[in-house]
């Protein structure tokens, strides 16, 4: 099992491993998608615009799931001195930008028929806005350092410093809304979520992580080889795949 | 050991302000821009004395951030270039407690100065009295915390192409909690509401600060100089 810390033997696992998960991830997607745009019914208060819901919840569940998984493997590289580790960390990030992007932009469009307005100071809009800047952060550090040792490191001390400012920020933004406007931004006036539009959502938020975790390990592959181009391993597969 | 870790500190702090003294621009530098950048707002939302009340807090609070971002290259810029950064490191002290040092002076020669001064730029946005006592508190509280987390971005960023801009990047989005109490609690301060919770909170986060921050640091700085 420990073998597969090794990026010789994770790079062929993962290579087997993926067209099974994008398999797996287009299963989910389409189930998740006909469930909730044919199945599940309009919402008596938001009409058909309530199906953005379906995308837009679990975008922002994953943009938070994906930075506390890469701040964990950022320390781990950072502790142990893992290489697969710290590929998994700069793997995740663009990752987690994409979906708070795109938590971002749903829930814009989503605000526009429901609240009137394509941005409101909400405390979890806000939050999640700096989340994105935590990201972009991140990449930005990395990319403007060469060395992807040196790269991986001092990215893995930001993350967990932004990691320890994550509840601090998230609570700081909705303590200062709700001091300074009275809860006017109510989400959907929160009835226990009926089944059927609760097991689309469900849905939808594996055909995500299914997602994710395809993409991750491509990105890690690619940056593997990246990284290892010297080795003999990884000549060898270029090789054998040039001839 | 004790005894020559706290001179050690001492030591180091003192060699900063020396330094800085003997080179005043450094330090009026950052001081300047956060009066330039207050004076600049009564000429860009036009000078209605209700609107600037209204804005005085945050754009205060805002502009010592930003003034606070310009003077983290000092930090360690010099004495990376001069190696002195190197003899730190290899000192039998921990690193955490010599970055705390070095945060200290930089405080001492950023941060009070920017709380000296803001009452009088409070002043010309039409903040009323009321706010005043909260606006210098809240800046003492917060303006060591904009210090330690900043330590971290410049040590992240030492040395690297486009360091300066990257630190904006990299610590601005983690100065925002400071931002909202700090401004919040003048806000509260002027209207006449309960400030307690903003100082309790603003105390927290620089106790909270002061614990991991120089250790983060000095493990960024570890990581600079690999």
């Amino acid at each position: 099992m420990y073998k597969y810390a090794s990026p010789k033997h994770f790079y062929p696992l993962a290579g087997r491993l993926v067209p099974w998960l994008a398999v797996l991830t287009v299963v989910l997607l389409a189930a998740g998608l006909y469930l909730a745009l044919f199945v599940a019914p309009p919402d008596y208060q938001q009409g058909e615009s309530v199906r953005i819901m379906f995308i837009h919840v679990p975008a922002a569940w994953m943009s938070m799931f994906i930075y506390v998984l890469m701040a964990g493997a950022g320390a781990v590289g950072l502790v142990w001195n893992t290489k697969l580790a710290e590929v998994a960390a700069r793997a995740c990030a663009p990752i987690g930008a994409s979906f708070t992007l795109l938590a971002l932009a749903t829930g814009s469009l989503w605000g526009k028929p429901m609240w009137g307005t394509w941005w409101a100071w909400d405390a979890r809009i806000t939050s999640e806005l700096i989340l994105l800047f935590l990201y972009v952060g991140f990449m930005a550090l990395q990319a403007a350092i060469d060395d992807p040792k040196r790269a991986a490191r001092a990215a893995a001390i930001l993350a967990l410093v932004g990691v320890v400012n994550i509840p601090i920020i998230h609570f700081s933004v909705e303590w200062w809304n709700t001091l300074h406007q009275p809860a006017s931004v109510g989400r959907i006036g929160r009835p226990a979520i009926h089944l059927s539009l609760l097991l689309p959502l469900l849905v939808m938020a594996l055909a995500f992580k299914a997602y994710f975790v395809t993409v991750l390990l491509m990105r890690m592959r690619n940056d593997i080889l990246e990284r290892e181009r010297h080795t003999s391993w990884v000549a060898e597969i270029l090789g054998t795949k040039a001839a | 050991m004790s005894a020559s870790l706290f001179s050690a500190a001492l030591c180091v702090a003192r060699r900063d302000l020396t330094a800085a003294l003997r080179r005043a621009q450094d330090v009026l530098t950052p001081v300047i821009f956060f009066a330039i950048v207050v004076s600049l707002f009564p000429l860009g939302v036009g000078p209605e004395p209700g609107v600037l009340a209204t804005l005085a807090p945050g754009v205060v609070w805002v502009a010592a951030l930003l003034a606070t971002m310009l003077s983290l290259n000092r930090l360690f810029a010099n004495d990376y270039a001069d190696g002195t950064l190197e003899q730190l490191l290899l000192a039998p002290h921990p690193l955490g407690v010599l970055v705390l040092a070095k945060v200290a002076a930089h405080w001492l020669l950023t941060g009070l100065p920017l709380v000296l001064l803001s009452p009088l730029l409070a002043l010309q946005m039409q903040l009323p009295a009321a706010g005043m006592p909260a606006l210098v508190l809240s800046l003492l509280l917060g303006t060591p915390v904009l210090s330690l987390l900043g330590a971290t971005g410049a040590a992240l960023t030492l040395g690297l192409r486009g360091g300066g801009v990257l630190v904006s990047l990299l610590v601005l989005p983690l100065y925002t909690p400071v931002l909202i109490f700090g401004a919040g609690s003048v806000a509260a301060a002027v209207t006449g509401l309960d400030t307690e919770a903003h100082f309790s909170l603003l105390g927290a986060f620089l106790v909270l600060a002061l614990s991991f921050a120089p250790w983060a640091t000095a493990a960024a700085l570890r990581v600079s100089l690999d």
